[in-house]
């Protein structure tokens, strides 16, 4: 497989869909772009993991696809959605770091996904290593994500970003057992619906969504204890 | 053969089992079954000192895979004349460690029952390994239950303590001794002794396998300055348990120090390679036996003395490697057998040692020099049994421990042919140091033996003290018998461990050894202890008759001169112990030649004012000043480590996941950045 043949350039297309919204991500400036943008790639994950059901002749991918599609891409949105009109939170975010710096940021971190994974897996077919690189790419822009804003939904956003990254990894792998796929799936929307409880609790009680503001109740600091 | 050693191994994880169980039974079963531990560890320790005797005559066993184990490293077991030499050692002191146990460990919680065989099993797979990482879970597993029998004693702070810090050093071995197994491997990852021969350490590996070595086993063996646990630990452990730590795991830890440095990795070294190895031996032995000379506590006088006795022995394997790197086999040998001879002589007096030490402790109920006194007495067998282990560890001819000194002196003087000026004045200066220490080591051993067994009572205690059971006894004989033994016969022993020399030395055997005599080379000086203990005794036998001849009336026993004293008083009726010398006393002259420096030695008289009528009093004392400016940096970097973990654990929740991240970014540019990193 290679440059020219249909589905290496369908799965390459989708997959740098996929990173493309992390991007697209990163630089929104309202949480409903957020939203919005975590919705479309949610989408794309579905049809970058339906081609490569289609690619490899596994069906299991495509069931996978469903879930995706339906999970990431309607409800999750959807909840985060009502979540933000309930909280009646500001709607605005505000990055602890530049926009502009956090894409720099992000190129870089592509960039160095591409450096550990390309010369990492110099056996394996040229498809499964892109797919690698993107998927990989994909994780740390969540991470980045998640690092970068104050705002308890922009994190959770980019979590579950993060596992849009580990569901495209776990698609471009040949052979990969679905049970894997989905528990891994299935422990990061644990996490995520955890996270959003703390949501709740955090708006609840302190008013904001501002997680920085945590910091001032936790307990066993030098000082307090004494 | 090839079955034996797995046999023996799995009979001693069967008792310590059965130790485990000693405590759920009522009084007689516990006891029986404290019994059975006890005779089984000697059973199987006779075992392995037949196997070993054995593997030495008939030249090894040929490495067998074990069925289990790790699919990168598969275990095995193999016998080889070097490691059948310190088997043999095990096995005879592990019998008559054993046997002195049936007698006085039989009433003993399952604490102290369960880590016994353990403690034996993990020596003998450390020994019976043939790759390094069955070598190091044998070492590990010695450690450990070492560990779980110093820190069984009853708890008292000091106790505590000594386990606190046993248990550091055991872990400061570890950290060394498996990043070291891990450089010898390399990229190939063959841990087997044989691959790992084939390709010993280079370059900048070789300097940190043999930093890390000999950190690691030097820590174990209580080479200086790592020794500061061993008269810590060695008291708090129960008799037959501190005659295994100093007997025989000091050894263990020089085999691993000779299998890694010397026949693995000794192969095509530079000359240097040795010259660490001298250095940390030399020092070892002369703190230790100065040590030796100061300390009141016998068992750990004896510790101290057991640091003198490694020094020597490490610098004799230093002396064979350097030697070896010169291209001078013949000598090269006669260093390593120098060095065999003397673990194999000291392991066994010394364990006599600490048997005879626990022994009196039990009977007079005091290790302290200065509450023992005139036990020869009460115990006649022990003070003779003793009396012969002390002049062994003393170098007297024609006992064990001056075989070994001899010929590691012979090595020492005919080292010299070495070419470098730099090695040559290393060599004098070990030359004298060894000699010194052979002096310090003799004036320790007749403190030990003449305050604890001559004199006059120095508590009432004392007089109450029985003479050993026969069980007691035959252990104590029997090492004894060894002592001699050994010293009368060091030709055929030595002949028997050509193997084992010349897997130290590059070079077979050593050169000029006959049955009745060894010798460093063909024009040298022989030494033939047998006429040489005739001789003696013929002088002996010729100086008795002649003062029994020339006496005009017959011997008779008078009351001892006790320094002018007359009628003791009523409330002292042993006499004034004032009067006849202490252990202080014994220790001055030399505490005023060399322990103002070495040991921060201090005396200073405290006189009255004028007008008081109290005594002057003259106050004096020393301690080893190496352990505490060793482990007071330690303190000082644990104390920044945590105030720097506590900052840590204030962090705000984003500078965590910040954490997180910046590691993993930080760890996948190691990745991609390192040569070669990413091809893997």
């Amino acid at each position: 497989m290679g440059f020219g043949q249909l589905s290496y350039d369908m799965a390459h297309l989708l997959g740098g869909g996929v990173l493309l919204f992390s991007f697209v991500l990163l630089y929104q400036r309202r949480l409903s772009g957020v939203i919005a943008a975590f919705a479309a790639q949610g989408a794309l994950l579905a049809l970058a993991v339906a081609w490569q059901g289609w690619a490899q002749g596994a069906p299991g991918l495509y069931l996978t696809a469903l879930l995706a599609a339906v999970a990431q891409a309607v409800l999750l949105p959807l909840a985060l959605r009502r979540l933000v009109r309930h909280l009646a939170v500001q709607r605005a975010v505000e990055p602890a770091l530049g926009i502009g710096a956090s894409m720099v940021a992000g190129v870089a971190l592509v960039a160095l996904a591409l450096m550990v994974v390309l010369p990492a897996t110099a056996g394996a077919g040229l498809q499964a290593r892109e797919d690698l690189a993107l998927a990989l790419s994909v994780v740390l822009l969540g991470m980045l994500m998640m690092i970068t804003r104050h705002n308890a939904i922009s994190q959770l956003v980019g979590l579950l970003s993060l596992e849009n990254g580990l569901v495209l990894a776990a698609s471009g792998v040949r052979g990969m057992p679905l049970v894997l796929e989905l528990s891994t799936a299935a422990l990061v929307l644990m996490l995520a619906a955890v996270a959003g409880f703390f949501v709740f609790r955090l708006r609840e009680s302190l008013a904001s969504l501002d997680v920085s503001a945590l910091h001032a109740h936790r307990g066993e600091r030098e000082g307090e204890g004494a | 053969m090839t079955a034996a050693p797995v046999l023996l191994l799995c009979l001693l994880l069967l008792l310590a089992a059965a130790g485990a169980f000693a405590g759920r039974w009522p009084a007689p079963f516990g006891i029986a079954i404290a019994r059975l531990v006890h005779g089984g560890c000697a059973a199987v320790s006779a075992g392995f000192a037949l196997l070993a005797i054995l593997a030495l005559a008939t030249g090894g066993m040929a490495p067998v895979l074990l069925p289990f184990g790790p699919p990168w490293a598969p275990l095995s077991l193999g016998l080889d004349a070097l490691s059948a030499w310190f088997l043999l050692l095990l096995g005879l002191a592990g019998l008559a460690a054993g046997l002195f146990a049936l007698e006085r460990e039989v009433a003993v919680p399952p604490r102290r029952l369960l880590p016994w065989p353990l403690f034996l099993a993990g020596m003998a797979l450390t020994l019976l390994a043939a790759d390094a990482f069955t070598l190091l879970l044998g070492f590990e597993l010695m450690s450990l239950a070492s560990w779980a029998l110093v820190a069984s004693s009853p708890a008292d702070a000091e106790a505590r303590a000594a386990a606190r810090q046993y248990l550091g050093f055991a872990l400061f071995a570890a950290a060394c001794l498996v990043p070291a197994v891990g450089l010898m491997g390399g990229l190939a990852g063959d841990l087997s002794f044989a691959g790992l021969r084939a390709a010993p350490p280079q370059g900048w590996a070789a300097v940190a396998v043999l930093a890390l070595v000999l950190a690691g086993a030097g820590a174990k063996a209580g080479l200086v300055p790592l020794h500061g646990w061993l008269p810590l630990a060695h008291p708090v452990a129960p008799g037959p348990v501190s005659a295994l730590l100093s007997g025989v795991m000091t050894k263990v830890a020089l085999y691993v120090m000779a299998r890694l440095l010397l026949d693995l990795g000794g192969l095509g070294q530079p000359l240097w390679w040795g010259v660490p190895l001298m250095v940390m031996g030399a020092a070892s032995a002369v703190l230790g036996a100065l040590r030796a000379g100061q300390e009141r506590d016998t068992k750990v006088l004896l510790a101290c003395s057991t640091i003198e006795h490694v020094g020597l022995v490490t610098l004799g394997l230093g002396l064979a490697a350097t030697l070896r790197a010169a291209d001078l086999g013949p000598l090269a040998a006669l260093a390593a057998a120098a060095a065999l001879l003397h673990a194999l002589a000291h392991g066994l007096f010394k364990t006599l040692l600490f048997l005879v030490a626990a022994e009196v402790q039990h009977a007079a109920g005091s290790r302290r020099l200065d509450s023992l006194g005139a036990l020869v007495h009460a115990m006649p067998a022990v003070a003779l049994c003793a009396l012969v282990g002390a002049a062994a560890a003393a170098a007297l001819p024609p006992l064990s421990g001056f075989a070994g000194e001899w010929l590691l002196l012979q090595a020492l003087l005919g080292a010299w042919r070495v070419g470098e000026l730099g090695f040559q004045v290393l060599v004098a200066a070990c030359t004298a140091l060894a000699a010194l220490a052979a002096a310090l080591g003799a004036a320790a051993m007749l403190r030990f033996w003449g305050l604890a067994f001559l004199g006059r009572p120095r508590g009432p205690r004392t007089l109450g003290a029985q003479d050993a059971p026969p069980l007691v006894r035959a252990a104590l004989a029997g090492l004894a018998g060894l002592a001699v033994l050994i010293g009368l016969l060091p030709g055929p022993l030595l002949m028997l461990g050509a193997g084992a020399i010349g897997a130290l030395s590059g070079h077979p055997g050593l050169p000029e050894a006959a049955p009745l005599s060894v010798s460093p080379s063909v024009q040298g000086a022989d030494y033939a202890p047998l006429p040489l203990a005739v001789l003696l005794g013929l002088l002996g036998a010729g100086l008795v008759w002649l003062c029994r001849r020339l006496s005009p009336q017959p011997a008779r026993r008078g009351p001892a001169w006790d320094g002018g004293f007359q009628a003791p008083p009523p409330h002292l009726p042993f006499g004034d112990p004032a009067t006849q010398p202490g252990a202080d006393g014994f220790a001055q002259p030399l505490r005023r030649m060399l322990g103002g420096r070495l040991l921060a030695a201090h005396e200073a008289v405290h006189r009255p004012p004028p007008g008081d009528t109290a005594p002057a009093r003259l106050e004096s004392g020393f301690h080893d000043p190496l352990p505490g400016r060793l482990l007071a940096p330690l303190v000082a970097l644990r104390e920044r480590l945590s105030v720097a973990a506590e900052r840590l654990r204030d962090l705000s929740l984003r500078r965590l996941l910040m954490l997180g991240f910046g590691t993993l970014v930080l760890l996948l540019l190691l990745l991609a950045l390192l040569p070669g990193g990413g091809a893997r």
